[in-house]
Parts: C-alpha cells; structure tokens; sequence
C-alpha cells in the first residue's frame, strides 16, 4: 500500500513517519514509535486503554488514523512526566491510593482524568465532583478495581 | 473517604500489614511497564488464528494454495503440520472423566464456533490477515447441540464420539431421603447463571521465538507450566521450550489454559523467526474460554427452629466443546455446594456436559462461585418460610471449626462467618427509604466458603530462590506470575520482614520456566498461600543459615538478632552491620548467601465412588450487603450501597487486599446484573466489546471494605487467598436484596430489568 510522509507531534517532539492511509494512530504510537503506554484494548473505541490526549482532548487511537493526526499534538501518558521520570502529581495520586491493579487501563484512565479536571478548573467549576468523575470516566474501563481507589485518587489530585 | 481507613498495626511484623507502592506499581502509573504485546524482534512476523464461522461441522476441504503464494507470507499452517496435534486435558488427573482430546488445529472436525482450523504468519498484520481470508475451507454442517440439558437427552447429537457427559461428581453424607421426608419444611429452588466473559482489557497476545535451538514464548500467560505441553505438542524435549509470562493485564482464569501459546509455538519453530500474535477483542470474545452457566436445583429440608437437617444439590455445568478445566470446576462446585453451613446429610451432584458452544474453563471464582447464588437463595427461602430473620437463621447453621463438611473432612481453622456478616450489615447504615413512587428498596446479604489452594489430591508444591547478594540486596526467584493483583510484590514483603532487607532493596524475578524455580500457576487462589509460604520457608531458612556468621560477629546468640532496615543487630536500635557486611563475611567464610526451598502443600485423597475424602485445603469466608432500589415501572435494579467483609487471615499488604474486595465485587455486580454472553445455537450474540457490558465507573456505588484477620489460614504469616472469593457472593447479595424489595425471589442471571419485570408481573422469565 502506499505510504504517506507525516510529522506526529508526540509528547513534545516532532517525529517524520512513513504511514499507510489505513494505519491507526494506535498502531503507529505503540508500533512505530514504541510507546508502550498506548494499548490495543477494543479497537472499536469502548474501552480507553489507547486514550491519548490530541491538541489537549483525550481521543482514542484505534479510532483515529494517523494521517488524521499529522501535524497535530499528541500527548501520552510518558509525555506528563518531569526529566529523569518525575512522577506527574496525578500518578503520585494513583502510587498511593493503590489505583493500579493490573495496569493496563491505568495511562487512558489518567489522561481522561486529566483533562476532566484541567476543563473543570480552566471553565471555573472549580473540582470536579466524584459523579463528575465517574460520567468522565464511562469510556475507561478497568476490570480489576471496582473503579473505587482510581476514584479516590482522582479526586485527591482535584483537590490539589 | 470511601473506604475504611486502615488501621494501626500491633503484630510484631513491620513489613507485612504495610501498604507499601511497591515496584509494580510505579512501572504501571507510569506507563512503562511491558505487557506482552509490547515487545517486538527484528525481522518479527505477525501471526493470525483462522477460525471456524460454525458451530458444528466435517471438514470436506482446506485449501491454502493462495494463501501461502501470498506475498509477505512466511507460513500457514494446518492440522497436517502439527506434529501432536493432541492437547489432553484431564483436568481432575484422571480421577472421574472422559479422556477426550483437543486439537491443536482441527483435523476433519469443527465443534465450535471460533475452532481454530488453521494458522498465518506474515510480514505485517495485514498481509496476515488478508491471507487468512483466501484459506478456502469447505464445511459441512452437522447437528449440534447448544445447551447442556439437551446434550444429555437421549439420542442427542455426539459432540464427542464417546459421549456427551465429561464428569459427573457425586458427594454423599447421611441419608438426605429420610432426613428431606422428616424435615418440618423443604425449601426448592432452581438456579440458572450464563455464559460470561472474561473481559481482561489485555487481549491475548505474545511473542515467540528460537534461539540456540530453544523455542521461547514471551506471552500473557497465569501459567508457565504449559511449556511441557507445548514441548509434546512440537515433539520437542521439555528442556528446548522456555515459556516467559509478562505482567498481565488481568487474566481472571482466562489466561489458565493455553491461548496464544500453541499458534506462536507452531509458526516461531516453523519459520525460525520471531513472531507475535495479537487476538483481536473480538476474537477474544468469539473463541476464548468462558464463564460456566450451570443449572442448579436445590432441595433443603430444616426443622421449626431453622436447623438444616438436609439438602440435596444437582447441579450441570456446559463445558462447551472440549474438557479444558471443566472437570475441576464442577468439582469445586460440588465440594463447596452446601456453603458455610452445617448440612448433616447431604447428597450433591455435579455434572459437566459437552455442548457445542465455546468451551469453558476456569473463571474467578472457579465453580465455587456459581453455587452461592442457590445455597444463598435457599436460605434466604428458608428464613422466609419459618418466619427468621435472615441472619437469625444463618448464625443457627454456620460451620465453626471442628465441623464435618459432606465430604467428611474436618474444618480445622476457625470460621468467622459470622462476624463479618455483622461487619458487612454494620457498613452499610440505616435502611434507604424510595427515592420516589413506583421505587422499592431492599437489603440483601450473602455468605460465602470460598477454597483457596488447588484440590488436594494434586500434591501442591511451590519453590522460591532467595539470595543475598554481595552488596546485602536481595534477589527473589519465582516461577509465579503476575495477574495485577500483587502477586510478586506480597512475596517481596514476606522476604523484607524475615530478613530485614527494605523493598527498594529487594528485586524479583518471576515467570520464566527456564530460569526460575517452579511456582505451579497463578490460579485458584492459591499463590499467596503456596509461593507465599515457599518465601517464607525460604527466608527463614536462609536467615538461619547466614544468622550464626552475624552473630559470630556481634558476639550474641544467633536468636537474639534484629533484622531491619538493612542492618543485622544485637538488638534494636543497637550496634549491628549491614546486610552487606554480613553477605561479605559469609563469603570469607564459605557460608552460602542463595537459599533454594520448596513447600509443599497438606496432600490427601478423594474417592469419587463413595464422594468422601479430601477436597480443599482450607476455606476464605466472607459476607457481602447491599441495598438496593428497584424501579416497578422499569424493572431497573440501582445498587445503592455496597459492602464487603472477608476473613482474610491475615493482610500482608492491605491495600491490595481490599483492592482485591473491591474489585472482586464489581466483577460480581456485573455478572449478577448486567454481563451476559449469550450463545444462541452455537453463535455468539455479543460480536462485539460494546455489546458485553462490563461495568463502568458510574455503574456501581463504591464498595465500603472491612477485613477480619483471624490469623488461622494456612498462608505464609496466617494468611487466607482473596483472590478469588470476594466475586463468589455478589449475585446472591443483590438476589436476596431484590427478593427483600420486591417479594419475590430472581432465579436467572443476569438479572436484568426485562427479567425483574417478569418477576413483578408474577411471570416466570
């Protein structure tokens, strides 16, 4: 098939990819580039787990193909972190509630979240409520908490 | 705060009963952790399973001629190129099934939909996937049979040529006849649960390769051990097959037998190169393992002041169309049919029977799960019938330690059932009133005996590999896998507490049959309780053996050392050296610092002819409530308050035990409510992951935990498995709190609003 040339933004750097029409953006983060912290859960976006953040709204990357994404801003879960790994507050939220269990829903859980109460705050509702946090959350599943601790977690960064 | 605060600790233990971020944890918030989809090989191929579209079908062609002259393709493969093409199962050892194979790929013969027939290795995925869809396979349909009473009807059609009925487990105690035609009242009920899907949100996936002659697989697996089946399935030794599990993103059972192992195994050794194979979701949902529905039929018999005097339990399981675990899972069904009650005569039989439905094997909760919903209705039916309260009646019948079970063994840990049902009824406050007309509320409550540790007469073992290294860190070695439950890090507690290394000082290194000891699998509840107590046994032993050349050195007897923080002391908070110092010492003197153990668990036998003998090691008890409001016009159920209590035994890390609660619940409320994988003859009705409804973050209420540790479980410290039990009570919780609401008792899951209907309008669904 033919490729295309594009630039992904991802996580602050400007990457030149050859791309199939048909690659999904999903395919070319974790295959392409090697960011684990984007993860095929569904491919029929219901699940979250390849949630990204493009031009700072969290979107699905099976559903979006990367030709979709050129030139555009893409932030991964890696992409929130300090120099040398420096834990983002809200993933310090997460280390201490014990809002991981298996860990693979945890990177879209954490960019969903944090768009909620980025949105909340900059639109002057102030922290987002649990039931807000919950109705933001619908799109990411996770099987193994019961969703109570990623909750806690949640609203302890909100309360930051 | 949404769950209780973990309270202080007074044990003696500074490491266990901590809630420690342990190193799993911090690969996971940060996204870095690799599950087994994330690696990739130069040269790597892409691997796909083609599948049978029908339920029931001979094999009249196979065509690959366009396949493999597609380009990009390096391999398809049949049945014709498995050199054993036989998986065999025997779940139970042997002990009471058939001996019914599995192929590899099917050869002549499709029995479900989702059978693999064939399989592609290609360049891209998508030059595999394309040429899956030119294999030209000719079928011819056969009669199929879809549910397992049917199977069992005469002249039903053979899904396997020596006949339909896989196991059938009988457990006999008393004279349940006399003591039913005596009983003051006999209580009936028959229970129906569905097909239910696992819904880990990592799908299978792997990575295969050969190297210096040795095939390895990299994939998301609960159980290395399969590397001596996949050897037999290659005619290979077993030492030329190294199977290595990732981290799981949750496995749940799912991941107990085989999945992507033999199709990887098949096309790495076949083409020499790298290979990885990715199930899509929806292949997932077609062709893997599922949940059993069973069909349970009780019949209880108790006296006027609510003693149970008898129950008879028949219970049939759809194994679907191979054994897989099956006949375990009944069995577990069966041992645990009567629940956390005295039933002095009892007569339960547990049949599995093949169908041609997808096969099921194991699924949290393994069985044992299944049978709360009867054993719990039937209390709550019995309660009704002599006019006791629901907790009255079963405080009147609990089993306490020193009680027989049917099966003739002995409890010999306590029971402390009832205290958490209090625990669990005391979380949950005063009674809600309707939010409105047309609503009803209702509380409901369920009790649970849940086994951890696999059946008895498997002479369960577990090693662990512990070495202080040169520079006093220490290295865990341990067969066992992670699911995302904390598998590896409580290991990492148990060795800092015996031997006072801290947590950042302490690496693991688990699930890699070649390299580490053997830790038997990550199911049925078993490996805090197994590798738990292998840790331990291997740190206390190693500790005795360096302890003489510390004490040596501090001039005090060895008895009288401290182990913390790193150090080794006379006493605590006195002078000490380090662990370093110690590993240093023990070298010049020819003293070994690595420490090899093996722990074996109690063994015993069963008699499947007179279904008496030995069955689990030991039981995790524990209560769920819940209150609930149905709405009469719409027969939605809204959970309003959720509560968990369970006799742990004893934390070793608290916070994932109640995460273990919490998340046990869910999965529950789900099954109990919302989750149906419905198999309509043969074909699956969900296609797709938006048409199986797993819950959501707004689905549920929070689930408020409590944790009893009574200290007597046969775990490492005390210690009872809560990996599997908090799922087994839901579903009865919100069945008895529905009946409270309403009046009326739900028999089906899930028990969905359109069923809820039918009940209020005194239809049977």
């Amino acid at each position: 098939m033919t490729q295309r040339q594009i630039t992904l933004i991802v996580n602050d750097r400007d990457h030149e990819l050859w791309v199939a029409p048909s690659d999904t953006l999903l395919d070319v983060l974790h295959d392409g580039l090697g960011l684990a912290d984007v993860r095929y859960g569904c491919g029929e976006g219901v699940c979250g787990t390849c949630t990204v953040l493009l031009d700072g709204e969290p979107v699905s990357g099976c559903l979006i193909l990367a030709v979709q994404a050129a030139g555009r801003q893409v932030t991964t879960l890696r992409g929130l972190m300090g120099p040398g790994e420096e834990l983002h507050p809200l993933q310090e939220c997460f280390l201490r509630r014990g809002a991981a269990q298996c860990g693979f829903c945890t990177p879209g859980m954490m960019l969903t979240a944090l768009d909620l109460v980025r949105r909340s705050v900059s639109q002057g509702r102030g922290r987002p409520s649990r039931d807000e946090i919950r109705y933001a959350l619908v799109g990411n599943l996770c099987r193994c908490t019961g969703y109570t601790k990623i909750l806690d977690a949640i609203e302890e960064y909100a309360d930051q | 705060m949404t769950t209780r605060d973990l309270q202080p600790r007074t044990e003696p233990y500074r490491i266990v009963g901590t809630s420690p971020a342990h190193h799993d944890f911090v690969d996971k918030v940060k996204g870095s952790l690799l599950y087994a989809a994330d690696w990739q090989l130069p040269g790597m191929l892409h691997g796909r399973v083609v599948r049978s579209p029908v339920p029931s079908a001979r094999i009249t062609g196979l065509d690959v001629t366009a396949a493999r002259a597609r380009p990009g393709v390096a391999a398809v493969l049949t049945a014709a190129d498995v050199p054993n093409n036989q998986i065999v199962e025997l779940a139970s050892g042997g002990l009471a099934e058939l001996q019914v194979t599995m192929p590899v790929l099917a050869a002549g013969r499709v029995r479900y939909t989702g059978e693999p027939v064939a399989v592609v290795a290609a360049a891209t995925q998508q030059m595999a996937d394309e040429a899956a869809e030119l294999i030209a396979v000719d079928y011819d349909e056969l009669p199929g049979v879809f549910d397992p009473e049917s199977a069992r009807a005469d002249g039903a059609p053979r899904v396997h040529d020596v006949g339909n009925t896989l196991v059938s487990w009988q457990i006999r105690s008393g004279d349940v006849a006399g003591a039913l035609a005596a009983a003051d009242v006999v209580v009936e009920g028959e229970y129906r649960t569905q097909h239910v899907e696992h819904a880990y949100l990592e799908p299978e996936a792997g990575v295969g390769w050969v190297e210096n002659g040795v095939l390895t697989l990299r994939v998301s697996t609960q159980v290395i051990e399969h590397a001596a089946m996949i050897a037999h399935i290659l005619g290979l030794s077993q030492s030329k097959v190294r199977v290595i599990a990732a981290y799981m993103g949750g496995g749940f059972g799912g991941k107990e037998d085989m999945t992507v192992e033999p199709y990887l195994a098949l096309l790495a050794w076949h083409t020499r190169r790298p290979v990885r194979m990715i199930w899509d979701r929806q292949e997932s949902l077609l062709a893997s393992t599922k949940r059993h529905p069973f069909v349970m039929r009780y019949r209880t018999g108790a006296d006027q002041d609510g003693t149970i005097t008898a129950q008879q339990v028949e219970i049939l399981g759809d194994a679907g169309a191979y054994p897989n675990l099956s006949p375990r899972v009944l069995f577990a069904a069966a041992a645990c049919a009567c629940g956390p009650y005295r039933v002095p005569n009892a007569s339960i039989t547990s049949t599995a029977v093949f169908t041609n439905n997808v096969p099921s094997s194991a699924f949290r909760g393994f069985g044992a799960m299944q049978v709360v919903l009867g054993y719990e209705s039937q209390l709550d039916l019995l309660a009704g019938r002599l006019g006791l309260s629901r907790t009255e009646l079963r405080e009147r019948n609990f089993l306490a330690k020193g009680d027989l079970l049917p099966t003739g063994e002995r409890l010999d840990t306590c029971v402390e059932v009832a205290q958490t049902m209090h625990r669990a009824l005391g979380m949950l406050g005063a009674p809600p009133r309707p939010s409105g007309p047309g609503k009803l509320t209702g509380r409901g409550i369920g009790c649970n005996r849940h086994p951890y540790g696999r059946t008895i007469w498997f002479r369960d073992r577990a090693s662990a590999w512990l070495s202080l290294q040169a520079d006093g860190t220490l290295l865990i070695r341990s067969g066992v896998t992670d699911l995302g439950a904390g598998q590896a890090a409580s290991l990492c507690q148990i060795a800092a507490e015996v031997l006072g290394a801290p947590l950042d000082d302490i690496s693991i290194y688990i699930g890699d049959s070649a390299l580490n000891p053997p830790a038997g699998g990550t199911f049925a509840t078993r490996q805090l309780y197994m590798s738990g107590n292998a840790v331990l046994h291997a740190a206390r032993e190693l500790r005795e053996r360096i302890a003489p050349v510390a004490a040596d050195l501090l001039g005090v007897p060895a008895d009288d050392l401290d182990w913390a923080g790193g150090h080794v002391r006379a006493e605590a908070g006195g002078p000490g050296i380090t662990l370093a110092e110690l590993a240093a010492a023990c070298d010049r003197r020819a003293v070994s610092t690595a420490h090899l153990s093996t722990w074996r668990a109690e063994a015993g036998s069963f008699d499947p002819r007179t279904g008496q003998g030995d069955t689990f090691p030991d039981y995790t008890y524990g209560t769920h409530a819940a209150d609930v409001e149905v709405d009469t016009e719409t027969g939605q159920v809204t959970v309003l308050r959720y509560a968990a209590c369970h006799d742990v035994g004893r934390a070793i890390n608290p916070m994932r035990v109640q995460g273990q609660i919490q998340g046990g619940a869910v999965q529950g409320l789900g099954y109990a409510l919302t989750e149906d994988m419905a198999i309509e003859d043969g074909y699956a009705q969900a296609a797709l992951f938006a048409d199986y409804l797993i819950p959501n973050a707004q689905d549920f209420p929070d689930v408020l935990v409590d944790i009893v540790e009574s200290g007597e479980g046969k775990g490492p410290l005390g210690a009872r498995g809560i990996g599997e039990p908090p799922i087994g009570n839901v579903a009865a919780t919100i069945a008895s709190a529905i009946h409270d609401a309403i009046g009326v008792r739900p028999d089906r899951l899930p028990m969905t609003p359109e069923r809820i209907l039918a009940l209020l309008d005194g239809r049977h669904p």
